[in-house]
């Protein structure tokens, strides 16, 4: 990748700038440092023996580059996580690779046995040559009696368009007709990826009401990926930071007060956050994503 | 009561319409057409094959398609040269060596033009058996993998993540279509097998709501075209595989006319 100024750049920043995380402590933050800089590098970590799914350690280097490193992630039954981070923070490939669809080039990743995930995908581009009316769609998560399905529909407000063909949904029913499709699985685990984007802002603020809803009626470990720390706060148990290594996580209030979310996303946004915490503003839609110019943070990995 | 021979060609073409066009969709919805391509060509090295060592030449072709399929898969993990271009090189790769080999061939004279285009009025009792039995196979088959293949037609990550047997699936698959290209070329020929495929597919996708209606629509448009083109052929002394590939083009163009013309 190039510079601004054109240089190439050497193939491992992104692990240097890693390396300058974690020098502030606040609150009951906790604070992740990169290999070299921990006390005991070798010290094996358990995993947490009552979550729903647990991870050590992870590392993933692809193309001779560290996408992630050192990733330590439980998320446990009824709990709400939320993954944060700039564009190629490395967000979706953790995403993935909790759920298996990517291989790790080191650590090890613990399931409950029989665990049941619903899984929704940041991208979902639909396929117009496949004819597919969206209760079909939903069904294909799990054989479902039309019952349920229409309950499900109902659920993520999308039953009206149970009999309509996926292909003429607009981007915000398409993203509440997948959620339904993890939904219908009845999971313990539910996994979203960026689940709003391309919805305004009314529509993503509503989306997160609904999984904070429906975790209380149903009690299911949700997995959230954002970019925007502010609309997913109300709902979030417990807050990852992430740069391709896990920058400071704790509960929402905290992670916002942190000097490392202050650096990846800008003196601006964790002011920002002060001022606006309890009613949202329209400067955090989708487009005006914060990016802080001093740190270049790679291309977006997001695969 | 038509003759003999306009009897086993209808029922070789109602037959193989029957699974190659449920099958078709798969490739459609899937874009495989380009590998469909490649491995029916290379079927003429399995004609060469045959003829070299005096093997049953739907057998010997259903071995070349088979390892072809094989060969495609593995090569389909390398990212050194786009997959689609790997294809095309591949398939007149293969469809220069089958001509030359099939050439070069000593023995009875090689119908070339019958391999390259089909010569479906020279079906016999044997390749019948071929294609009601290898399309029974194939169908059973496809019914089987129908929902898992689906899932990963639609979003093969979705279909992963929520613990489908994604690999085996799609190794089922990529079987189905060497079996069924393998059957078709005797009937269209190595040229036209995947027009065969996927014309009665696309024809059906603006007629259907499901997709199973429209694995349906597409098995009764490929009969139809094979009636109308059996017909034509015989009026008009045209080529047999072509004058029904013909006619499922024409049928295409009449099913998708409305919607183009909605668009504007």
């Amino acid at each position: 990748m190039r510079s601004p100024d054109g240089l190439e750049q050497p193939v491992q920043h992104g692990e240097q700038r890693v390396s300058a995380c974690a020098h502030d402590h606040a609150g009951h933050v906790h604070e992740h440092m990169h290999d070299h800089h921990r006390a005991h590098p070798n010290a094996q970590r358990e995993h947490n023996a009552t979550a729903l799914i647990s991870a050590r350690n992870l590392m993933l280097a692809r193309g001779g580059r560290t996408i992630l490193a050192d990733i330590d992630i439980d998320i446990s039954p009824r709990e709400i996580v939320t993954v944060i981070g700039p564009n190629g923070a490395g967000k979706t490939t953790l995403v993935r690779a909790l759920l298996g669809l990517e291989p790790v080039d080191q650590g090890s990743i613990r399931r409950k046995p029989g665990l049941v995930t619903g899984y929704a995908p940041q991208r979902f581009d639909v396929d117009r040559a496949i004819p597919l009316t969206v209760s079909r769609f939903v069904a294909l998560g799990r054989r479902a009696s039309p019952d349920e399905l229409a309950h499900v529909l109902k659920d993520v407000g999308a039953g009206p368009l149970a009999e309509r063909q996926l292909s003429e949904l607009s981007g915000g029913e398409l993203q509440r007709v997948v959620l339904a499709r993890a939904l219908v699985r009845t999971p313990d685990l539910l996994v979203l990826d960026e689940p709003v984007r391309g919805v305004d802002y009314a529509g993503e603020a509503e989306l997160y009401t609904l999984i904070g809803r429906l975790r209380t009626e149903r009690g299911f470990g949700v997995l959230l990926v954002s970019h925007d720390l502010h609309v997913v706060m109300a709902q979030s148990d417990r807050v990852i930071c992430l740069n391709r290594h896990v920058c400071c996580s704790g509960v929402p209030q905290s992670v916002a007060q942190h000097p490392e979310y202050a650096r990846l996303f800008g003196p601006q946004a964790a002011r920002a956050f002060g001022l606006y915490h309890h009613q949202h503003d329209h400067r955090h839609d989708l487009a005006g994503e914060p990016r802080p110019p001093a740190h270049g943070h790679g291309p977006d990995t997001g695969v | 009561m038509p003759e003999p021979f306009l009897m086993r060609a209808l029922l070789a073409g109602f037959g193989l319409a029957a699974v190659a066009a449920p099958l078709g969709c798969f490739v459609v919805w899937r874009r495989m057409a380009y590998f469909g391509e490649a491995v029916a060509q290379a079927a003429l090295i399995g004609v060469a094959l045959g003829l070299a060592f005096s093997l049953d030449l739907t057998a010997s072709m259903l071995l070349v398609t088979l390892a072809v399929s094989g060969l495609l898969v593995v090569l389909g993990r390398q990212q050194a040269v786009p997959f689609d271009s790997l294809l095309g090189l591949l398939a007149h790769a293969a469809l220069a060596l089958g001509v030359i080999a099939a050439s070069l061939v000593r023995g009875p004279q090689v119908d070339l033009m019958g391999f390259l285009f089909g010569d479906i009025f020279a079906i016999n009792n044997a390749d019948l058996r071929w294609i009601f039995l290898g399309g029974a196979v194939a169908l059973a088959a496809l019914v089987y993998i129908w929902r898992p293949l689906l899932s990963l037609a639609v979003h093969e990550d979705l279909a992963a993540a929520e613990g489908a047997a994604t690999e085996r699936t799609k190794l089922i698959f990529v079987i189905v279509l060497a079996l069924v290209v393998a059957i078709a070329i005797k009937i269209v020929g190595a040229l036209l097998t995947i027009a065969f495929l996927i014309m009665p597919a696309a024809a059906a996708r603006p007629l259907a709501q499901t997709p199973e209606q429209m694995a349906i629509y597409a098995a009764v448009i490929g009969m139809v075209a094979v009636a109308a083109g059996l017909f034509m052929s015989l009026s008009f002394d045209t080529p047999g595989g072509p004058s029904i590939v013909l006619v499922l083009a024409a049928l295409f163009a009449a099913s998708i006319f409305p919607s183009v013309v909605r668009r504007r």
